[in-house]
């Protein structure tokens, strides 16, 4: 196994090689240097010797891919792809274009995101688990087929629907919690119930679904048939057996989203002003912030490599059949 | 099993409400509740705390609190007015000739080189409490020379165990001075100041010379820098070039403000910038409030300075504030308020829902959110809505020094020129643009339209029929009545394109309009300007962009059309017609006059006005600039928006000042009614709970009865 992780991480460094080239064409298609230094100098009075004293200062007074004037191996490290690449893979990001430390920055704001991310998977998986079985239970029952009408409906709602539903439901009309914001410790509960709350009522719908079928697979096979014949109670037969065969499809979607539940939620952040990373990553691609954007891209590509790793490792887990090599 | 639930339900809620005598939803802590607290939000994260980088809004609320430059505006006398604040009083400039001899206060802008500004201040004013002022017992600083080791522990300015204080002095005046000429700091003034500071220019030079990337403390006090200089311990001189009244606007802005040469010291130590720990991020002032919690990412918190000098309420104001109640609390010492807590807030929503909850002491009004709030009277007045009035809200307005514009690109071929055929096509197109309806449509009628490039409360600007442009309105009954639309067909006409086409090759006038934005309410926008256009017949080409390439375009003077606007630094005519200005056009010169405007008469006469006192005069000259300005119609439209506030009844002392950032002292609040208010709005609905129990109950029941059927039946 361990030869198997060492070659999946020595297949990583091409592709986060090619994921920080994308970033970096994709952003620069957007913004030039000069653009970046106006957006930080402010819209008055900005001298053009003030942009290219910015410009200096940031490192981007230098040619973006190639520097033609350089010599020898200078042409490409003498540029702003390498310089302000090279470094992201000991994990230093820089300075964000205000000053500050991206990586302490990322060190304070993944907690907040975590602090969402990871009851909201949790209690999610669960209720999720827990309807999708009991429709399987009931399937080609009139329960069943209203499950999966409700299932449907609620997966076709926007995610902002129920976000400002839920403020709206819970916070004003009902005045139980407050309507967004964030504290640290024990404090944090009140803020975190109505966004876990949204995130587990968002998610039902996609996720009975995905995992009804799932088990409608496996309760038509022979060992499930077998369990019945020897006697086993339906639910004894369903969290025992049909479940744990069950695990390795379910494991395939959850664990390769677990690091990514450091990397917080776009839209959740910014509504329930959760200072996480994913309204840090939102701010930065507003503010045209380079060393931001390429720092939580990267980051993102390195925790789903590391997820789908773990996903392989815990194949081995749920299922003693599988080896990795 | 029903009563079981409904008595779990009960027992449930009975905790969470019997806990704590806090209202649930109350986003803050339960022992702050009577605290004499003030509570905001912001929105966006403030990029730069240091006062010689910020600029923005958003940056100069937390540091007009902190930051104390030697002049302030009066808090409550309109029109706006200058008075000290650390100085001892306002300086009178003394005028030189070429040779350094001293001229009469009257003397023209061409006689006058030099302009020396010669400022004292109060002395035993104290900095707050910070870590750069600690001292051992033996006298040596305790923390700027530290070692590696030392910072293992420290993660935030609060973790320093000792803070010290000292007094503030000339020094530090012209230190902060000196930083805006450091190449490392960027100050986005530098450019503009560098032209009138004497020797500002040269010192950055120096100083680019001396930095490179690995040094630390740059000790600024070793450079000397001509036109600033320490007279004694409580004076410092100001050497500017030419006459420049408006001067005195920049030395109430924090960019003058004080830093003293520990601070510097202090943040440059190596590790305390890897660990955020920068004077961008923790400012070290003189002003009532300093930065206690700074968290940008969630709450920054200023807290009430110790060290605060004594400062009381003004004594006087406006003939009407003594009845607004505006004067009860003249004379006492400020400020009022223990704590401000700045809440991080993205969305519109919650900020509007935790107003209407009593959690933020004041709002703005969204245009969501705006018939909630206000409704028109029958005379066309504002108002506020029965349930904001039951409330007991406040609704303040106020003119903003502000001007939003539709411009023409005065080089364009078409459109462009002092041509009669160019200038009767942007006549026609500005009579068209029926800037009325875009305010009653977008702004929700909160803004005025443009009469000339001034604001209200501005020195130049006219009221009522003296106001009026003649070229684009009608005087009816003393009132601005559009002109009717046939005038702008008839004035194309004249132009050479009749029903919108021209005369002579028939071809259709099309004209380009760039802007920049996105989203539902943009589109709306531009499709009220294409139908504008429409009335006069002439096709409307909308290139919308980013603001990257709309600012491109802007700098090469590519655009024909374009929307732009423009806040007032100071309150000072200047400051508007300098967008007029030719020498400081955009296209090629990189200033602030977009729409790239040149007229011979027009700029004699600003050189003229700009360095004058406020005087019948002055007044005379501005007239006649507005009148150009009216005849040429470089901008075809435009209006100045109207800013509408909301102010709960427990927020004291509030008066829109639009000029002066350190308002937050005057203010004040009852926490006591505010609790009150907070209890009272806020009783929780359980019920709710209780239907949802029983939704999920009743859900349940028949799939555990088919169940237990179900393991019978096998």
């Amino acid at each position: 196994m361990i030869t198997y992780i060492i070659r999946r991480v020595l297949y990583a460094i091409p592709i986060l090689v090619g994921v920080n080239l994308l970033t970096f064409i994709l952003f620069f298609v957007v913004n030039t240097p000069d653009d970046m230094a106006r957006l930080h100098l402010g819209m008055k009075r900005v001298t053009p010797e003030a942009i290219e004293k910015w410009k200096a200062d940031h490192g981007y007074d230098i040619p973006v891919a190639w520097n033609a004037s350089a010599e020898g191996i200078q042409k490409i490290s003498e540029t702003i792809f390498f310089k302000k690449s090279v470094r992201l893979f000991v994990f230093d990001f820089g300075f964000a274009d205000d000053g500050r430390n991206i990586g302490a920055d990322i060190r304070e704001r993944m907690w907040p995101s975590l602090a969402i991310a990871m009851p909201s998977l949790i209690v999610g998986l669960l209720v999720n688990i827990t309807v999708a079985m009991l429709i399987a239970f009931f399937r080609a029952s009139y329960i069943d087929t209203w499950g999966i009408i409700v299932a449907v409906g609620m997966m076709s709602i926007s995610s902002l629907f129920y976000i400002i539903g839920g403020q709206f439901l819970l916070s004003k009309m009902f005045r139980l919690v407050p309507i967004s914001g964030y504290d640290e410790g024990i404090n944090a509960v009140k803020f975190l119930v109505l966004p876990v709350l949204v995130a587990l009522v968002g998610g039902i719908g996609s996720g009975t679904r995905w995992y009804r079928s799932i088990f409608l697979e496996e309760i038509g096979k022979d060992y499930v048939r077998t369990a019945r014949a020897k006697g086993l109670a339906e639910l004894t037969v369903l969290f025992r057996h049909v479940l744990r065969n069950a695990l390795v499809p379910i494991l395939t979607g959850v664990v390769v989203v677990i690091p990514l539940l450091f990397m917080g939620s776009l839209v959740t952040e910014s509504f329930f002003s959760i200072p996480g990373l994913g309204s840090y990553t939102i701010d930065a691609i507003n503010s045209q912030d380079f060393g931001i954007v390429r720092a939580m891209v990267f980051l993102g590509s390195v925790l789903y490599i590391v997820g789908l790793i773990l996903t392989d490792i815990s194949y081995t887990w749920v299922d003693p059949r599988v080896r990795l090599r | 099993m029903n009563r079981s639930f409904a008595r779990l339900g009960l027992i449930l809620v009975f905790i969470l409400t019997a806990c704590t005598s806090t209202p649930l939803n109350n986003p803050y802590p339960a022992e702050e509740q009577e605290k004499n607290v003030l509570y905001s939000s912001f929105s966006a994260r403030p990029k730069h705390l240091d006062p010689a980088q910020s600029y923005s809004s958003n940056e100069i609320v937390f540091t007009g609190q902190i930051y104390e430059p030697p002049f302030q505006y009066h808090y409550l006398k309109r029109p706006y007015q200058l008075v000290p604040l650390t100085a001892e009083e306002m300086p009178h400039p003394i005028y030189l000739n070429a040779v350094g001899e001293v001229l009469g206060e009257a003397s023209s802008s061409e006689e006058v080189a030099w302009s020396i500004y010669e400022i004292q201040i109060k002395p035993g004013i104290q900095y707050q409490p910070h870590p750069a002022f600690a001292k051992a017992g033996s006298g040596e600083p305790l923390y700027l020379n530290l070692a590696t080791e030392a910072l293992e522990g420290i993660q935030k300015l609060g973790d320093f165990e000792e803070t010290g204080s000292r007094e503030l002095t000339a020094e530090d005046y012209v230190y902060q001075i000196k930083r805006l000429a450091h190449p490392k700091i960027h100050s986005p003034i530098f450019g503009f100041m560098s032209e009138y500071i004497a020797g500002l220019k040269e010192l950055s030079q120096t100083l680019q010379s001396v930095v490179s990337k690995e040094q630390g403390f740059l000790d600024l006090r070793d450079y000397p820098l001509e036109g600033v200089e320490v007279l004694d311990r409580y004076r410092y001189r100001i050497k500017v070039k030419g006459k420049y009244p408006q001067f005195l606007y920049w030395l109430a802005m924090p960019f003058f403000a004080p830093i003293p040469y520990e601070a510097d010291q202090f943040y440059a130590q190596p590790g305390l910038v890897e660990k955020n720990i920068t004077l961008d991020w923790y400012p070290v002032g003189t002003g009532p409030y300093m930065l206690t919690i700074n968290n940008p990412n969630r709450q920054m918190v200023l807290e009430k300075n110790p060290n605060f000098h004594r400062e009381t309420y003004p004594r006087e104001g406006a003939p009407e504030d003594e009845m607004a109640g505006l004067l009860a609390d003249a004379g006492k010492p400020l400020p009022f308020i223990e704590k401000v807590v700045f809440s991080l807030e993205k969305e519109g929503i919650p900020i509007w829902n935790k107003f209407l909850q009593g959690y933020y002491d004041s709002s703005g009004i969204s245009s969501d959110s705006f018939d909630q709030a206000v409704r028109m009277t029958g005379n066309g007045d504002t108002a506020l809505t029965d349930e904001m009035a039951e409330k007991g809200i406040r609704l303040l307005t106020s003119t903003a020094a502000s001007t939003y514009y539709i411009a023409f690109n005065m080089l364009d071929s078409v459109v462009g020129g002092q041509s009669e055929s160019a200038r009767k096509i942007r006549q026609a197109i500005a009579i068209a643009i029926d800037q009325e309806e875009a305010i009653g449509i977008f702004q929700n009628g909160r803004g005025i339209a443009m009469q000339g490039p001034l604001p209200p409360g501005i020195f130049g600007y006219l009221e009522g029929e003296a106001g009026i442009n003649p070229y684009v309105y009608d005087n009816v009954n003393g009132r601005p009545k559009r002109k009717p639309i046939a005038e702008a067909r008839r004035l194309l006409t004249e132009a050479g394109y009749p029903n919108g086409r021209d005369a002579e090759t028939g071809k259709p006038l099309i004209l380009h309009f760039d802007a920049t934005g996105s989203g539902p309410e943009v589109k709306a926008r531009f499709d009220w300007i294409r139908k504008q256009f429409d009335k006069i017949q002439v096709q409307l080409v909308i290139r919308n962009t980013d603001y990257n390439r709309f600012q491109d375009k802007m700098l090469k003077g590519t655009a024909q059309m374009f929307q732009w606007g423009w806040n007032a630094d100071y309150p000072d005519p200047e400051n508007f017609f300098f967008l007029l200005y030719g020498p400081n056009a955009k296209a090629g010169k990189n200033g602030e006059n977009a729409a790239n405007y040149a007229n011979d008469r027009f700029d004699a006469l600003f050189e003229q006005m700009k360095n004058m006192e406020n005087s019948p005069e002055r007044q005379a000259i501005i007239n006649e600039m507005v009148d150009l300005f009216r005849h040429d119609v470089p901008w075809a439209s435009g209006f100045h928006p109207k800013q509408f506030g909301l102010y709960h009844v427990w927020y004291g002392n509030i008066k829109p000042n639009l000029m002066a950032n350190n308002t937050l002292k005057y203010a004040k609040v009852d926490p006591v009614l505010r609790t009150q208010k907070r209890q009272e709005w806020n009783k929780p609905r359980v019920w709710p709970l209780l239907v949802i129990a029983g939704l999920i109950f009743a859900g349940t029941l028949p799939a555990v009865l088919t169940y237990r059927k179900k393991e019978r039946e096998t």
